[in-house]
């Protein structure tokens, strides 16, 4: 019972990192079609962003009694700097690429060595300011009111909220580099984001320890997967999204406005990968190759889940999950001590972190062969097939 | 991403000439007869840049010392050491293809360089068919030895043996199970091979090993083996690379692994430059092993660590990889003005037998190009340094280890025209 629990945990625990990654992916691929590689760097960024925060938090005298909660700030900071970077990648490169996967796939490549490379030369204080600039510039417009916009002076406006945008992002950098040191030097040296004290730890229950950390991330994806749920399912823009994602021509018919269905989802599948940043900045360091290591990872299980599919991709991320705890740590061996020794060696050769991954490819494979479209393939009368 | 970075190193190279010439005054500009280009080809781009650029800070530096000490001198003559700071970018090929071009094209006649074992095994080809000589400055699985490569890091025998040999007989842990952890590549490998072998002898027991794949972070399964064969606490080996040791050290310390719950980690691969990014509240307790500790309490250490402070910045630190850059290009200076020549052949006849007071204490080149060094044991503190808990003698290198099944009784003498690279012992 209690290996049960303790695999069941792990699986769960490993799977949850997994689907915390995946979700972003699996709404910008499977509802969009869109093949964004460099979905690992919009992790990065939010990663870089708890970062960024944590150090705020350490350095502002005022902010300084909050430290502990600092984690949950990061969270909606994450969200919205890989939002906002999503949507400028989303506006300026992707959008010219709909209907062209092969090219997509190029691009966002190429985005995604060019982000890499930023933050290795860009000081990071003057990144923040650049994100800042590009938030306000992108979103200032949605509070200005239309008349204003489409009146004669409408270019004014425009380039006035731009100006606005770079003075505050400019001001930010300026600010950041002054007050935190660490901020005001490009480094291309991994940093490290160090747990608030109440989350660093186990909770000891019936003899198992629970890493507190590995507890927030499950409660983080499951949270991120219910209000994702809540917002394709209930909401109007959720509807909308459903629409443009089954049949986009006839959905452009009955009036939804298809580019900004398109801002909306490539936008939160973007910050959700920054929401990921933040988990798996609590696990290992924040370097410009974090997002590169998932990003495997997260097209795995969107495509075992079926693409389009949000319940095939959690059940993807938790199968995976298990079974990599299930082979890598050689638990069969552990639950039947005395299997017949051909059985028994094979699975202790497979018991390793390197040949437990060959072991799920292979089976993941094996799998795609006789159900090609995932677990969970696409239904309905689709204009594509 | 290649092109600025080299725009930058040569800004930097020029930068540095200025202000050597302008503050060199009349020691630097008039009292050489001639120059001498030396090459220096470490990773300045990609995932090692971080780690190897502090190399060519050190080389960088005890060139400097050696011309504002008079340069080197050759017949009479003395000669301003110059270089050329190639990029190796993290991609082995490059690394060989940089030495190609440092060789031929530059006709430099000693090229400083290297971290990561695969670009040595890429670089090796180049300089055999060249008979070209490369100075190697990194601790090693061993198991090699070049006629064309002078290693000055440690070999197995003087980092893991003699901590393994701490580890079972005088740790906290003494007596207790060994599990070995490490990323997937030859390094943690071979090291892992020797640690098996030496445990057995002692009488100890390995209960378990597993490898990280390099680049992946997910440690959970590991942490899971490690409680199962080790309930009650015992004796971690790590060899780990970069990233990956952030990951495990924050991950084992939420799951319990720590040593107030009996649990020691030895690990070959975290230095000073490493502790300070990983964080010293993972690591405090666990051990380390090198040949140099930047808390070695004597003046030779000292001024070293003050000398790189002064010329790199106050908030850096010194460690064993840079310390063994810095000795190779001293005891470079040393065998050609013993040799009395530039020339490769000449001067490898005169490296052997060369000595010098390094910041580690003495070392001495052995008949097999390796050092013959002193080995520390030091336990991680909560300043972010080592507490020096054991030092060996002097030990003699192991070019072919003499624990690893496939090179047990092998040695390596270049002195010897009849033995050479491997013969039997």
């Amino acid at each position: 019972m209690q290996l049960f629990l303790e695999s069941l945990f792990n699986g769960v625990a490993i799977g949850s990192v997994l689907l915390v990654a995946a979700l972003g992916l699996a709404i910008v691929f499977g509802l969009m079609g869109v093949i964004n590689l460099a979905h690992g760097e919009l992790m990065m960024l939010g990663a870089y962003s708890t970062y960024i925060t944590q150090l705020i938090f350490k350095q502002v005298s005022f902010l300084k009694p909050f430290y502990d909660s600092y984690v949950i700030v990061a969270i909606g900071i994450a969200f919205l700097v890989s939002g906002t970077v999503g949507i400028l990648l989303e506006r300026t490169v992707i959008r010219r690429l709909y209907g062209s996967p092969l090219e997509t796939l190029l691009a966002t490549w190429g985005v995604s060595l060019i982000l890499q490379q930023f933050v290795r030369s860009v000081p990071l204080a003057y990144a923040s300011g650049l994100v800042v600039a590009l938030f306000f510039g992108l979103f200032s417009p949605l509070f200005i009111s239309d008349n204003l916009l489409s009146g004669t002076k409408s270019k004014l406006i425009r380039s006035c909220t731009w100006g606005f945008s770079a003075l505050l992002g400019v001001s930010t950098g300026g600010i950041l580099s002054s007050l935190v040191s660490k901020l005001s030097r490009s480094s291309a040296r991994n940093v490290d984001v160090t747990a608030p004290s109440w989350m660093r730890g186990g909770i000891d229950f019936v003899g198992i320890t629970f890493p507190k950390t590995r507890l927030l991330i499950i409660l983080i994806t499951v949270i991120s997967v219910l209000v994702v749920i809540f917002f394709l399912d209930k909401t109007a823009w959720g509807m909308r999204i459903r629409a443009v994602t089954q049949n986009r021509p006839m959905s452009d018919c009955l009036g939804i406005s298809t580019e900004t269905v398109d801002i909306i989802t490539f936008g939160i599948g973007s910050g959700l990968a920054g929401v990921a940043g933040v988990a798996v900045s609590l696990l290992g360091s924040v370097g410009p190759n974090v997002g590169g290591n998932y990003i495997v990872g997260c097209f795995m299980v969107v495509v075992l889940g079926g693409v389009g599919n949000l319940l095939g991709t959690i059940l993807a991320s938790f199968s995976i999950g298990i079974m990599t705890d299930l082979i890598g740590a050689g638990r069969l061996l552990t639950i039947w001590p005395d299997m017949p020794s051909p059985l028994a060696s094979t699975i202790d050769f497979f018991a390793t972190t390197s040949m437990a991954r060959v072991m799920i490819f292979a089976l993941i494979v094996i799998f795609l062969q006789f159900r090609p479209t995932g677990m969970f393939p696409q239904k309905g009368r689709m204009v594509e097939s | 991403m290649k092109l600025p970075k080299r725009i930058f190193a040569g800004l930097a190279t020029a930068s540095l000439a200025v202000t050597v010439t302008a503050c060199g005054g009349s020691d630097s500009s008039g009292n050489f007869d001639d120059t001498v280009t030396v090459g220096i080809l470490h990773s300045l781009s990609g995932t090692m840049a971080i780690s190897e650029s502090t190399l060519v800070d050190t080389e960088k530096m005890a060139i400097e010392e050696i011309n504002a000490a008079g340069g080197v001198t050759v017949d009479g003559k003395s000669y301003k050491i110059e270089y050329i700071v190639e990029d190796g970018a993290s991609d082995w090929p490059t690394f060989a293809e940089k030495s190609k071009k440092l060789i031929d094209q530059d006709g430099v006649p000693v090229v400083f360089g290297g971290w990561t074992s695969a670009s040595r095994k890429a670089m090796l080809p180049v300089y055999e068919s060249k008979d070209a000589f490369l100075y190697y400055p990194i601790q090693y699985e061993a198991q090699e030895c070049s006629n064309n490569i002078f290693y000055t890091g440690a070999t197995p025998n003087q980092q893991s043996e003699p901590a393994t040999d701490f580890m079972y007989k005088r740790s906290p842990a003494a007596g207790g199970d060994f599990f070995l952890v490490g990323s997937d590549y030859v390094f943690p490998r071979t090291s892992n091979t020797i640690t098996k072998a030496q445990v057995k002898q002692l009488g100890g027991k390995v209960v378990g090993e597993d490898y990280l794949p390099l680049g992946n972070t997910e440690v959970a399964p590991i942490i899971s083996k490690i409680k199962v064969a080790l309930p009650d606490g015992g004796i971690i080996v790590n060899t780990l690379n970069g990233d990956q040791n952030v990951a495990f050290f924050k991950q084992i310390q939420d799951a319990g692994i720590t040593p107030s719950n009996g649990y020691y980690v030895m690990n070959y691969s975290i230095a000073e430059e490493e502790i300070s990014t990983i964080g010293p509240e993972f690591l405090e307790g666990h051990y380390g092993a090198w040949n140099y500790m930047m808390s070695i309490d004597t003046p030779a250490s000292k001024q070293f660590a003050k000398s790189f402070k002064k010329r790199w910045g106050s908030d850096r630190v010194v460690a064993d990889p840079q310390e063994s850059a810095y000795n190779m290009v001293y005891l470079w200076k040393q065998a050609v003005e013993d040799a009395g020549t530039f020339d490769d052949n000449a001067v490898r006849e005169a490296l052997v037998g060369q000595t010098f007071d390094a910041p580690q204490g003495p070392v001495e080149v052995m008949a097999n190009h390796h050092l013959s060094q002193t080995v520390r044991i030091g336990e991680i503190n909560a300043e972010g340094g080592f507490t020096i808990l054991e030092e060996t003698g002097v030990v003699e290198p192991q070019a072919w280890n003499q624990k690893h099944p496939s090179s047990k009784g092998y040695a390596c003498d270049w002195t010897d025209p009849k033995k050479g690279e491997k013969y039997k012992m």
